[in-house]
Formats: structure tokens, sequence, C-alpha cells
């Protein structure tokens, strides 16, 4: 089947340029770039006044499978990261079993292959069982498939053993992606630790839970060279130790979710426990500190931490209830709305974030908007406004702080290897065959 | 409060609505006062208390507020089956609201359970302390307490001494004096002292001398024996040598100033048995005024008619 996306305007990191183009998509790859393309036999999508992306990478995301199906699963996951503009996402491996084996990378793989709407591209884990206490084999995982090592979830809390980890990774030139907590700080905490923290009663988590281990990190990773990847920078202190790491020449790179750059520790009040999320929402200065750090390039890419829960587990006291946000579908009119739209971000640097920058950090060559490559690609109305509605969320996990929130820029259009694999509901494009 | 139907803390109540909660507990107390303490203002309502902390001296005092208003009570405490077996909060209080009851007194160990039970039933919830959040009973009723011996609670100066960062009654009482005009001090270690109270208005000190410098009224806070093992101070002797109040350090304070104590009392650390006993202590009154303040707050929440 042949795809022409006609009169689009596209959105081209990896070339670091906007301009109008129509797409022509055979055989599952981008044929043929170029104005006024005829073609017979294709279905022809008119993109008049909507963006044209390569298809957005999730860098970040727990798909839950296997083990926590009632919370999610790969064929729903994929679902939600299709109607949320995703053609690829990254999973962690905190599952039941844990991905710290090649027969679990195996699993999410075929299960992928067979039930999943977009790429899905397996994290293994860097500890067996994500315990902190010996080395996953790690050469395995990669052979299995695996395209970072995360104990996502959970942090590596001996130096020693996060420190061999970066030297093993080093030698096999993988990435290892950090959940960055110290949980002798942490515990029993539920929130930031603040004067919100305090009204209500909670037991903060404070902001050096998260610098301490970052600055630990950074440390190991200037010792053994390792590519470091932060998960989920949450505050102020963490972007200023990033930035200076930068400088400093290392390699490392570090993602924010939109959540952190668009909520604070106040959405806490009256403890709505779709507001409890790891790490968790700052103040309004550390909020302003990661904008800035996206702004400046210190933070390189925005990943959702989609974090899905049944719903009956997030009914319960805010101590008791889990961590997380369901965030695969509210990222894009996010990033739009609270970056692009307040010029914050440019579109291409905000593209650049969820597209070659993430692709780039896993290795994988995905996130090209150019002939020969495959053909993910994601359109976006930034035009289109929407209000947040979790009923209509595909995912399991209808857990969201953002429920009634009106979004603009809404993904409109999600193709996988020349397929459609997501069209948004209503009139959006006219269309022949 | 009679557009109210729930109490869950003094943080998000008016300077009016206390007063009024104040001034109904002034007709209860005459209550509580006759020979045959008995009116049959809640004839007919059932009143939960759901105790999913053992609390005898907060149940107890509820439950008397209750019967002197001629309501039914039932007592569901943590060991009530369904409890237990680890029934979900939701589950268990949807099912007390079938089986009919017109308030749910919840006392739980985890902040905001009882802001979750006013999403879940149409019962009024009326919260007797949710972890470090708040216990606003215990706060209306020292406000009253101050009231009824000083006459006013606008341009007192109050203390509050202790663990303020896991003080349920020190957050209420912050809110309710506050509120009513006083100025509030909270005094105590600096690792029990929460991050950013002093954005509620509350004046911070770790210097307890200093503090209670002509203060009108002193509350202090019990001390849970078991923080010194999570290591908040360093020995029992410590604190009580830095924080607790002797007769000596009254002394410092206002000549007429009340000492105050939600209880129970650790004699001897937070507070010497002389100062706990002087004519200066409030403590037993505060139990007798917190019956007539549920009162009070039973009868404005579930009443609905005239006094
Ligand atoms: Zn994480």
């Amino acid at each position: 089947m042949k795809l022409l996306i006609k009169r689009g305007t596209l959105i081209s990191p990896d070339q670091k340029k906007i301009f109008s183009a129509d797409v022509l998509i055979a055989d599952g790859k981008i044929a043929v770039l170029g104005n006024n393309l005829e073609t017979d036999g294709a279905v022809i999508i008119d993109a008049d006044g909507k963006l044209v992306l390569p298809g957005l990478i999730d860098l970040h995301a727990h798909l839950r499978e296997p083990g926590f199906e009632d919370s999610e699963t790969i064929a729903a996951g994929t679902m939600a990261a299709a109607r949320g503009g995703f053609t690829s996402l990254a999973c962690m491996p905190n599952t039941n079993p844990v991905a710290d084996n090649s027969s679990v990378i195996n699993y999410i793989l075929n299960k992928a292959r067979q039930e999943g709407r977009v790429n899905v591209f397996p994290i293994g884990a860097i500890t067996v069982g994500s315990k902190g206490e010996e080395l996953a084999e790690m050469a395995g995982l990669k052979e299995a498939g695996a395209v970072a090592f995360s104990d996502d979830g959970r942090c590596v809390s001996n130096a020693v053993i996060m420190f061999r980890a970066m030297q093993y990774a080093r030698m096999i030139d993988m990435p290892v992606i950090a959940h960055c907590e110290d949980t002798s700080l942490s515990a029993q905490g539920s929130m930031h630790e603040g004067y919100y923290s305090t009204l209500l009663g909670l037991k903060g988590i404070p902001a050096a839970a998260e610098e301490v281990i970052i600055a630990r990190d950074l440390i190991l990773a200037k010792e053994t060279g390792c590519r470091l990847h932060i998960a989920h920078v949450s505050t102020a202190g963490s972007v200023q130790l990033i930035r200076q790491a930068k400088a400093w020449g290392l390699k490392v790179t570090a993602e924010a979710t939109p959540h952190h750059f668009t909520l604070t520790d106040r959405e806490v009040t009256g403890y709505n426990t779709n507001t409890k999320v790891n790490p968790p929402l700052r103040t309004q200065e550390d909020l302003d500190a990661v904008r800035q750090g996206l702004r400046d390039g210190t933070i390189d890419v925005i990943a959702t931490d989609h974090a899905p829960h049944a719903r009956e587990k997030k009914e319960v006291e805010y101590e008791n209830a889990p961590f997380g946000i369901s965030g695969l579908e509210t990222a894009v009119g996010l990033v739009w709305t609270e970056l692009v739209n307040t010029g914050i971000l440019s579109p291409l640097d905000a593209v650049e974030k969820m597209t070659i920058n993430p692709a780039r950090i896993l290795g994988i060559s995905k996130g090209v908007l150019a002939e020969g490559a495959d053909a993910d690609l994601t359109v976006i109305d930034p035009a289109r406004t929407e209000k947040v509605d979790p009923a209509r969320f595909v995912s399991k996990g209808r857990n969201t702080p953002f429920a009634g929130r009106t979004l603009t820029g809404i993904p409109v259009l999600t193709i996988v290897g020349g397929k459609i694999v997501f069209e948004y509901a209503g009139r959006v494009f006219s269309k022949t065959t | 409060m009679v557009q109210k139907k729930n109490l869950i803390g003094l943080e998000h109540i008016d300077a009016h609505e206390i007063e009024l909660i104040l001034d109904t507990a002034v007709a209860m107390k005459e209550i509580v006062s006759r020979p045959v303490r008995k009116v049959p203002t809640l004839r007919g309502r059932t009143i939960t208390n759901l105790f999913y902390e053992p609390s005898t001296r907060t149940r107890t005092s509820f439950e008397l507020a209750a019967k002197f208003l001629n309501a039914d009570v039932i007592n569901i405490s943590s060991s009530a089956s369904s409890v237990v077996k680890g029934e979900s909060l939701k589950d268990t209080v949807r099912t007390i609201e079938a089986m009919g009851t017109d308030v749910v007194i919840i006392r739980h160990p985890m902040a905001g359970a009882a802001n979750l039970l006013t999403g879940w039933i149409e019962a009024s919830v009326v919260n007797a302390g949710d972890g470090a959040h708040e216990h606003p009973t215990q706060g209306l009723l020292d406000l009253f307490t101050v009231r009824e011996k000083k006459g006013v609670l606008n341009g007192l100066k109050i203390v509050i001494v202790g663990d303020i960062l896991h003080s349920r009654v020190a957050r209420s009482d912050i809110w309710g004096f506050l509120k009513m005009g006083a100025s509030v001090s909270v005094c105590g270690p600096a690792t029990m002292m929460p991050v950013g109270v002093e954005r509620t208005g509350a004046a911070v000190s770790c210097s307890i001398d200093e503090a209670i410098k002509d203060a009108d009224v002193i509350i202090m806070l019990r001390i849970q024996l078991e923080r010194q093992k999570a290591g908040l101070f360093p020995s029992l002797r410590e604190y009580a040598r830095l924080f607790g109040l002797n007769s000596e350090r009254l002394s410092l304070a206002k000549r007429d100033a009340l000492v105050m104590h939600p209880g129970p009392m650790n004699r001897g650390i937070e507070i010497s048995g002389e100062v706990a006993d002087s004519l200066q202590s409030v403590i037993n009154e505060q139990v007798t005024n917190g019956v007539a303040v549920r009162m009070a707050v039973l009868y404005l929440l579930a009443g609905g008619g005239d006094a």
C-alpha cells in the first residue's frame, strides 16, 4: 500500500529544518520527499496546516507486561503510544519477572511483534531482579535486543555496583539510564518535601534525594567513560549538576517528563493520588529550572515515564497509592501547549527532543525524515484544541492529573512502517484513494 | 459551617465558622454540666466512629458527645473484621454507608484519609485525626479552652512546643489561632520542624526560652519516644533539657500564661509533673471541653434543626 501525504509542513530535526513537501510512502519506507508529487494507487492524505514529523520516540515507558497486565499490556500500551503520536518506545524492565535475562526480552519482543501497534525497544535491567546486588548478564541482554540498561523504579544504591555496571556498559557500548534517588532520604515519602507536604502532613521526598545520586553518578560516569542518561530530572539542583557535567565534557544526557515541566507540588492539595509520582512534582522554582534546562539543551529528551495503574490501585490513601501517571496520550499536547506555544521551545527543538535525541541515545535508526528511512511518521495538528478526557484513553491506566485540562496541538495521524496505526476520530484530513 | 457538611481541617474553614462552633460549644458545655446530661437533639441519627488507629481518649470523647445528644453510636475499630481482612478503605466506608449512617468520624494513620471519604460517601465526615495532617476538633477545643479562660483570642501570643513535623494538633492549632487573630510561634528541634512552616504565618524558633517569652498560652506536644530511635534527637534526656517545660522556664512566660497539652503526657520529658499539676495548667479542662466542642460539631453537621 502507498500513502501520499500532501501539503504538510515537514520538520526534520536531523537536518535542522522546516519545509513544505509531500511525502510518498511505499513498502514501509519513505520513498520520495518532494513537491507536487503524484502517484497512482496511493491513499492521499491532505495535511495542509498540519506538521509532519519523524515518528516520535518515547525513551521511558512502562508497559507492565509481563506480570502486571491488570495495569497495562503491550497491546494497550502501544495503542496508547500510537494515539499519543509515538511510533517507537523503549520500555522499562521493572516487570514481573524483571527483564534481567534474555528470555524476558525475547518475550517482550515477540509479544510486541504480535500485538504491538508501534515499535518496542526493551530496556534490560542493570542488576538481577533490579535488586542492586549483582550485575545482570548485560551482554546477553544486548544480544537479545535490549537497547539500554536501567533499574528504573529503583536506584542502584550501592556505589560500587553502579560503578561496575557503568564500566561493563562502557565495554559493550551501551547506555545506562539512571533512576536517581537516595532511598535513605526519600524513605516513606510520597510527595515533594516543602511547604505543601507540611500543610498536608505527608512525608516529603527532599530534592536532595535526587541530587546526591545524580552527583554520584556523574562522578562515576566521569571515571568510567560510560554513556549515562539521567531519567526524569525534577529539581533545579539536578539541572544545574547536569549542566556543569556537560560543561566538563561528560557523555551525559538527561530527560524531563511533561508532568515535571507542567505541574508543581501544589497540585497535591486535596490528596488526588493521580498527582503521586516518583520523582514527585516539585516547586515552581524547580519547574522553571526544568523548562530552562530544556530550552538551553541541558535536558536532551522529553520522555513520558508512562506509568499506568489499574484504577483501584489509585483509589486508596495517598501514602498507599503507587507512584505514576499514565502519560503517553497527553504528552504531545502538553509539549505543544506548555513549551512550544509559550515560546520556550521552537517546534524544531521540541521535535528533536522527542525523535532524533532519544534515537541517538538508544542507538536505533529512527527519528529521521529522509528518503529511504523507515516510514514512521507523526502528524500533529498544531491548531487543534482538546480537553483531556481519561475515559477516552486507550491505555489501561487512566491515572492522570491532567483530566479536564485543555491542550492545543494534538497528534492526528500516526504511521508505523508505512501503515496507519492511529487516526484522529472526526474529520481531520480530506482523503482520496 | 452551616453550608458545609464535613469537618476535615481548620485550614479551610473561616473565622466566623469557627466562632459559630465555639459559641455553640458554650451551650453544649452547659448541657454537660447538668445533672441529667441528655438532650434529644440527634435522636434517630446514627454516628459511626471509624478508628483505624487506637485512641481511647478521642473515641470516647466523640462517643460521649454523640450519646449526650441522643444519637445512636457505632464503633468500628481496627480490630473489626472488615479492616483486618485488608478490605480497602473505600469498600469499608461504602458498606458503612449502606447500613445507614449520618456522620462518619474517622481516625486514620494516613494523611488525607478523611478527604478521601468526602468523595466517596454522602454522609458527613468528621476528621478525628489523619496522619500528620489535622485534628480539627482538638484544635477547636484548644481554641475554646483559651477563649474561655482569657475571654478573647485576638491578640494573644500562642506558643506550640515539640515535634511540629509529625503533629496534626500543631497544624490545626496553627490555622485555628491564626484565623482568630492570635499570633502563633512554633518551637522544636530543627529535625522536627517541617519545611516551610513559616509560610503558614507562624513564627519559628528552636529555642524554647526565646519562644515562650511573654507567651499567653503554651501548648506542649507529646513526644513519641520512638522518634529517638529514628534519629530525630539524640536522647530523651537532651530533649527534656532543651525543650521540656519546667517551672523555671514557665516563669519566662506571662505570669498568667496557660499551659496546655493534648495528652497523654510524658511527665518529666516534655513537661514536668510540677507544671502539669500547677494552677496554670488547664490540661484536665481541655478534656471536658473536648466533649462540648464535639457535641457542637455533631449538632451543626447532623442536627439541622433548632437548638
Ligand atoms: Zn524512575
